[in-house]
This record gives C-alpha cells, structure tokens and sequence, in this order.
C-alpha cells in the first residue's frame, strides 16, 4: 500500500474553504439568491457533483455522518464514489440512514423521510439559474433577478397550459424563496417541492460548472409558481411501491422483461429497506427478494 | 512581550479542525437567527480584540477580505499587527471597502448605511459585522422573525448600536441588500441576518 500523495482534510486546501465558507454565509442571508464562487476543479468531471461535492468538502468535519444519494438511492455510482471520496479525503462515518446523517449530499431527489433541525441537505445542481432556458445572457438575468422581474417565467408556465392543458414541467419546477428569488431546485421531480417549504433542516445547493452557491435556511418559505385556475400539483401514481407498498411516495419505473412487463419501486432506497424491515410488503417483494 | 511576539502567538491551535468547528457555529448561527452557538475555538488576541471575535476572523478573513477595525480597535496598533500575521487580510481604510468589520465598541459603531450593503445585482456583495458584545443577555429584548425562524425566536444583546431596531428596520428595508451581523460574547455566538426582521413589542 503506497499513498501517492496526502491531501489536506477534506481535499480542499483552506483558503479555498474559506471562500467557500463565505460564499454560503451570503447565500444562506439572501435565500434563493445565487452567490457566485471560485469554483475548483475537482478530481471527478463537472456533472458529477463537483458543486456539491465542494461545499460538503467546506462544511463537514471529522464528527460528521454523511449519506450520499444518486436518484433517492444510496447505492448508484454517483453516490458510491462520493462517499467513498469522502471517506478517503476525510476520513468521517458514512451511513445510508437519512436519520442517522447529519450531512446529505443529494443528487436529484429529498429523502422521504422529514428531515431534522441540525441537518444539512447538499444538492447538486448543474444549471442554477431558473431562467437560462429562457434567457441565454446572464448579464440579462441578473437584472431580471434584481429587478425582481419574473414575468417570463409565468409565461413559459403558460405556454404549457396552453400547449398541454396543464403545467407540463415535472422536474427543476421553479420556485420562490420567502417571496423574493425565483429558485431552481436543482432536477429534482416536483414531487419533492413541498418538502423545501418549511424544511426543519438547512439546504444548501451547489454548481460546480456554472460557480454558484445558493442555500434556503430552515423554516423558510419555498413557493412553487402556479396560477390561480392551475394550482401546483405533484405526480401522483396509480399503485404503490412494489416492494414495500408504500404510498405517497416517488417511484421509479423497473422494466422487468422485453414483453412490456414493469414494476414501481420507491427511488428512495432507505425509505424502501426500512419499510421493508418494518414488515410491509409489495406486490412483488416475495420473489424479488427471495429470488 | 515585545509587539512581534503578540502578533505571532495565540492564533488556532489546529487551524484546519478549529476553523472548522467555528465555521459550523457560525454557518449554524446564521442559518438559525437568534440561537447561541457554543463550542467555539479559542486564539489569545492582543485586547481589545476578543477570543471569539478573532476566532470569526481567522475562520472566514484571508487576503482576499479587506477588514475595518471600529476606533477602539485601531486604538491598538497589536490588533492590526496580529490580524495581519494570522488572517493575511489587508486592512480598509474606509467602511465601504470592508467585507468584514470587527468592532470592540458597538454602542459607539458608526451607521449601519456606511457598511458596504452589495448592489441589487450582487446583494453578496457587502459587508459582515462582528459585534463584541459584552453578553448576550440582559440587553433590552429584539423578538426575531423571518427565515431560519420557526416562530420567534429572542435575543437580548448588550450593548447594541445606538437606535439599532430603527438602523436595522432600515437595513431590512433594502433587502436583498443589506449588512449581516454576528454577535460574539463569552457566552457564544449568534448572527442577525439581513433577512431577520425585528418584530414591534409596542403591544
């Protein structure tokens, strides 16, 4: 066993935390407001959760638990290898039980179970800003944000009504933060919206690429956009977890052969195994299981 | 104690772990208005710079963060010498250059308005207040309300700037621009965020 080489705890060299550090104290004053930041490069390609990666990298230490999800689950490659980063750079405890971590780097999905006062959720984000599709120039969004001038986005929304009969955007659904800053949540399904609003725990949201840091402290306000007549909904599904059989919860498509056979499964693998070991059972869970 | 040796000692004694335990407190604090954050990693400043304040300042200012220092500070020219050797950080002339204000006097702080408060674009942009108050209790009662906030949460720092509910209302008003505060006593640390409003007690 040779070491090639010895990195400062947590990868990252300490100036490059203070900015960091700095970076998240503004974002978490100003909710929703993107904060730019001196993004690093990474051992990892961009898209691969540079963003977050760098800001638990800047927030843990040595006495935190720290689960990583890809998609809700723990066990995808995304989420292995950062935890595996992780365990490598700094050494800390890692768990896959959302109750038992006190810092959650998150690709893509909220954990279903509610999170507590004292947590940190850490997202990933590839594209932060809500409107880029709309409008390419960042000089021009900035003043949009300013301004507080949001009007395009209900149009876009709009749009959707109009093309489809119903708002049509699933996941990044946009959202205002304490009444202000228009938000992108990062791709998560719209599902997991309203578990921003009110959250007991601190998130916190990271792009490498495009160096912005944002954040929504605990007990704040987190709006998804709707208009009267088209109130905000979440998808809902017509049958319950295969394995566990559990409702309201997001699931993911399985398919299972090349006949059109398919299953749903929670994306939340935690939430799934410990329903389970509770002794709830899908309609599948005896062969998938036993097989 | 000749001057060169105050400003080389007492800085952290594990720079990596204790600025991290107090950027914890501190990232906590501001997540939370009002709650008092302990734990905090200890320096031995030259007076009047407190251990608490110089811990704020060693966690989050390097040379890329220009600092003021209120009278009573600059009074002593040890302070600037040990920031200088410890933080690196160039010291600013005028409150509007600083990203970070130390101040060992709060009742006698110049306004809030001339702190850097960032621009409609860049709200990020402005300036973070580290008040050495002498305790976080037994000062007249600011009840809290905003983001972070369940429902309200009390503090009753002393001393305060002079009128510092009106200067802070005014501050709020500016949203998203604005200054941030971090209160630091020996009883811990605590941060008034500019999105922390202070609700009215005439009731």
């Amino acid at each position: 066993m040779t070491e090639i080489a010895q990195y400062n705890f947590a990868y990252l060299d300490e100036q490059t935390k203070r900015m960091i550090r700095r970076a998240i104290l503004k974002a978490i004053a100003i909710p929703g407001y993107q904060v730019p930041f001196a993004s690093r490069e990474m051992p990892m390609p961009y898209g691969w959760g540079t963003g977050g990666v760098q800001v638990t990298a800047s927030v843990i230490g040595p006495d935190d638990v720290l689960k990583v999800i890809d998609q809700g689950a723990d066990d995808t490659t995304n989420a292995v290898s950062i935890r595996a980063f992780f365990q490598k750079v700094a050494n800390v405890a890692v768990t896959t039980h959302t109750g038992d971590a006190t810092i959650i780097q998150t690709r893509h999905r909220i954990p279903e179970e509610r999170l507590k006062a004292g947590q940190v959720l850490v997202y990933q984000v590839p594209i932060p800003e809500p409107l880029r599709f709309l409008e390419p120039r960042e000089t021009e969004t900035r003043k949009m944000h300013a301004l507080e001038e949001y009007g395009l986005m209900h149009v876009k929304l709009y749009e959707d009504i109009a093309q489809h009969g119903h708002i049509a955007t699933t996941f990044a659904y946009p959202v205002k933060v304490e009444g202000r800053y228009v938000m992108d949540p990062s791709p998560t399904p719209k599902f997991d919206n309203p578990k921003m609003h009110m959250s007991a725990a601190l998130q916190l949201f990271g792009a490498g690429r495009e160096k912005r840091i944002y954040a929504i402290p605990p007990h704040t306000r987190v709006e998804s956009l709707d208009f009267e007549d088209h109130p905000f909904e979440v998808q809902r599904f017509a049958d319950p977890c295969a394995l566990c059989g559990g409702t309201d919860v997001y699931l993911d498509e399985v398919i299972l052969d090349d006949r059109g056979g398919r299953m749903f499964v929670c994306s939340d693998t935690d939430h799934c195994e410990g329903r389970r070991a509770e002794g709830h059972r899908g309609h599948l869970a005896g062969e998938a299981v036993g097989a | 104690m000749t001057l060169d040796s105050i400003a080389i000692e007492g800085g952290f004694k594990d720079p990596v772990f204790d600025a991290q335990t107090m950027f914890r407190a501190i990232m906590q604090a501001m997540a939370e208005p009002g709650t008092v954050h302990h734990g905090i990693a200890l320096t031995k400043p030259p007076a009047p710079l407190t251990p608490e304040a110089a811990g704020v300042a060693l966690t989050l200012c390097d040379q890329d963060t220009p600092v003021w220092l209120d009278p009573a500070l600059q009074a002593d020219e040890a302070v600037g010498a040990w920031l200088a050797f410890h933080t690196g950080a160039p010291i600013a002339n005028t409150p509007a250059d600083a990203h970070f204000a130390l101040v060992a006097d709060p009742e006698n702080l110049i306004g809030l308005e001339n702190f850097a408060q960032g621009s409609q674009e860049y709200p990020d942009r402005s300036a973070t207040l580290v008040l050495q108050v002498a305790s976080l209790t037994g000062g007249a009662e600011l009840l809290l309300e905003g983001p972070g906030i369940q429902h309200q949460a009390r503090l009753s720092p002393r001393p305060m700037p002079r009128h510092f509910a009106r200067q802070w209302a005014q501050n709020r008003a500016r949203f998203p621009r604005g200054i941030d505060i971090v209160l630091v006593s020996r009883e811990g640390l605590a941060a008034l965020p500019r999105t922390t409003r202070i609700a009215d007690q005439e009731d």
